[in-house]
């Protein structure tokens, strides 16, 4: 279903002077890896541990046991409602470009043999950004969560809520909360995973809500853009300020969890929280 | 529809008129012969700020959102509630003072509000940090809004804040989980809750204390997800073209009350609450205790029912069968 191999990827190396396709520059120790070691490795540079950043269905099958993945809503789409300039011509591109109809992934499946309900954030599109129907998608699995009686897990990349659809996005905030609190008062649980990079109003929202916290290595989260910041108290700011190490330091992540683990990290916290009590299986009608 | 350049002559003429009338009001009152020349002015003022304001532009309504002498939580503070006790600190950190939080009384009634604290001057405002709250502000905020909570107290939220403080110590102390867990506080409060956005709708910094049952915006404050100069400069690299950012962001009170976000548009004075506080604050009073009204009389189970469903609805989007190809 979802293909490792299908894209390439990072745009150092489609410079000339590298043949295009097969060899990866990493961005952070500037070496070259051959790609199908780096696919291979789950896109972590095999020589100095820099998590790459996944698209959402790389994410999804990182996370989901094969052939169990049950995808919801994949026919919701955007509208344009505030007529908002170029918008209507950037979201073709990036329906053309992913072949997916919004920067959200949503379904049921099982993470290390646990039935869970999913949403998987994806950064290739528009940026992860959160508009009409990232809300509505994300706040359909936490009430389908407490129909079906299953955690639900959010892997979030995002820069955050789309300009593109003003207030409406940002009403997107309140919507996906106020679904989490559903699932809390179900007595549910919530692991919220953030990847590179989770900011603005999703990590303000639904992401920061999680009953644990787990987060990839060296992931930018934070609130407010570095710039943003930098512009307004006029220094520059510490080296390593919002990086997923950052925040663990500041108690506001409860585990750094290495990509190769992290499946197997995620089902045990759910197992831990109680979640494979499974009231009710899949197998039944919700 | 006057083309912008007129209405910034316009505009320029306006401020001129004000300065003049400024200066000459208080010698008319003792040379009488200056009384028929005031008058003209005036006359002229009124005629230029009708044809200014009954249109205006987004970036009009977005200068009077940020207006200088814009009424601030201070003047709501003394017009609209009587009996006010201000509550500090979040009992976790310490006390934000780009928040306000206390007890008052509204129409008589006892009433928990919270409020972002702009400033009425610089000095002020550099202490109040322009009503920018850290995480302590809306942690704050919770603590007093789960103290209404207890009481059965409704809550009055009134919003005016350009964003959450944007620096180190607040990303440290966790801004964005703070303004979360705002968020689900005001989802999950059994209380009542009013809010009224009354200047700057400042995105996430404004949105968490900005869930409530009924949402009022005062008529030329403005609501946005993202500043207009901080839009133009992602959509055109340009942030001197904020005036037509702030037109896409559709960021008006009319705008958001035809989107749905808002409940109510909140009538202002002609060109801005500045030009006359009192009437802006008798205004805002009146929508506030017929809103609160309105959802105290539903049984707390409805009340949060429907809040609930408030905001489950908003935002648009389509279904769309098919594999994935068309766009919006």
């Amino acid at each position: 279903m979802l293909n490792w191999l299908r894209r390439p990827k990072y745009e150092s190396v489609e410079r000339r002077d590298i043949p295009a396709g097969l060899w990866a520059k990493c961005p952070r120790c500037a070496q070259l890896v051959y790609r199908k070691e780096l696919e291979r490795n789950l896109k972590v540079c095999p020589k100095c541990g820099y998590h790459h950043r996944l698209s959402g269905p790389e994410r999804l099958r990182l996370l989901v046991d094969e052939g169990t993945f049950e995808e919801w809503d994949p026919d919701l789409a955007s509208l344009d409602p505030l007529e908002f300039p170029e918008y209507a011509e950037r979201y073709r591109q990036a329906v053309q470009r992913t072949g997916r109809r919004e920067a959200v992934l949503t379904g049921r499946g099982r993470v290390g043999g646990v039935q869970t309900a999913v949403a998987v954030l994806d950064f290739d599109f528009l940026g992860g950004s959160m508009g009409s129907v990232v809300g509505e998608k994300v706040a359909r699995v936490f009430e389908r969560a407490v129909d079906l009686r299953v955690p639900v897990v959010t892997c979030s990349a995002s820069g955050g809520a789309r300009m593109q659809e003003g207030v409406l996005s940002l009403m997107q905030l309140a919507k996906t909360v106020a679904a989490v609190s559903r699932l809390h008062a179900a007595g549910l649980p919530f692991v919220s995973v953030l990847c590179d990079p989770t900011t603005g109003g999703v990590t303000a929202s639904f992401a920061m809500l999680g009953d644990v916290h787990v987060a990839e290595p060296g992931a930018l989260i934070g609130f407010a853009g570095a710039r943003v910041i930098e512009q307004t108290i006029r220094q520059k700011l510490p080296e390593g300020f919002q990086t997923a190490e950052f925040l663990l330091r500041c108690g506001l992540v409860d585990l750094i969890v290495p990509r190769h683990e992290l499946k197997e990290t995620v089902a045990r916290l759910l197992r831990l929280l109680g979640a494979d009590r499974g009231e009710v299986s899949f197998d039944q009608p919700a | 529809m006057t083309s912008p350049p007129e209405r910034a002559q316009q505009e320029r003429e306006l401020q001129e008129l004000e300065q003049e009338l400024a200066r000459l009001e208080p010698v008319a009152m003792e040379v009488p012969e200056l009384g028929a020349r005031v008058q003209a002015l005036r006359a002229r003022a009124e005629a230029l700020r009708e044809a200014l304001w009954r249109a205006p532009t987004a970036w009009q309504v977005v200068q009077a959102a940020r207006h200088p002498q814009r009424p601030k939580l201070g003047d709501y503070l003394t017009r609209v509630f009587t009996d006010v006790v201000e509550l500090h600190g979040d009992r976790l950190f310490g006390d934000d003072p780009a928040m306000f939080c206390g007890l008052a009384r509204l129409d008589g009634q006892p009433v928990a509000v919270v409020g972002h604290h702009k400033g009425k001057d610089t000095r002020e405002n550099v202490s109040r940090r322009w009503g920018m709250p850290n995480p302590e502000g809306y942690r704050k905020a919770v603590r007093v809004m789960r103290l209404a909570e207890k009481l059965g107290l409704p809550v009055v939220s009134l919003v005016d804040t350009p964003a959450a403080y944007p620096g180190i110590e607040a990303e440290e102390r966790g801004q964005a989980e703070a303004i979360a867990r705002s968020i689900l506080a005001m989802v999950e409060l059994r209380c009542p809750v009013v809010v009224a956005i009354t200047g700057e709708g400042g995105s996430g910094g404004a949105l968490a204390i900005g869930v409530g049952d009924r949402v009022l915006m005062m008529q030329y404050a403005i609501y946005s997800v993202i500043p207009p100069e901080g839009c133009a400069a992602i959509l055109w690299r340009d942030a001197g073209r904020k005036e037509e950012a702030a037109a896409a962001l559709k960021l008006t009170a009319q705008d958001l009350l035809e989107l749905g976000v808002v409940d109510e548009v909140v009538p202002e004075p002609l060109g801005g609450a500045h030009l006359d506080t009192d009437q802006a604050a008798a205004a805002l009073q009146e929508a506030l205790v017929r809103h609160l009204r309105e959802v105290q009389a539903l049984a707390p189970q409805e009340r949060q029912h429907r809040r609930y469903d408030k905001y489950r609805r908003m935002g648009r989007f389509q279904v769309e069968l098919g594999p994935s190809a068309a766009g919006p």
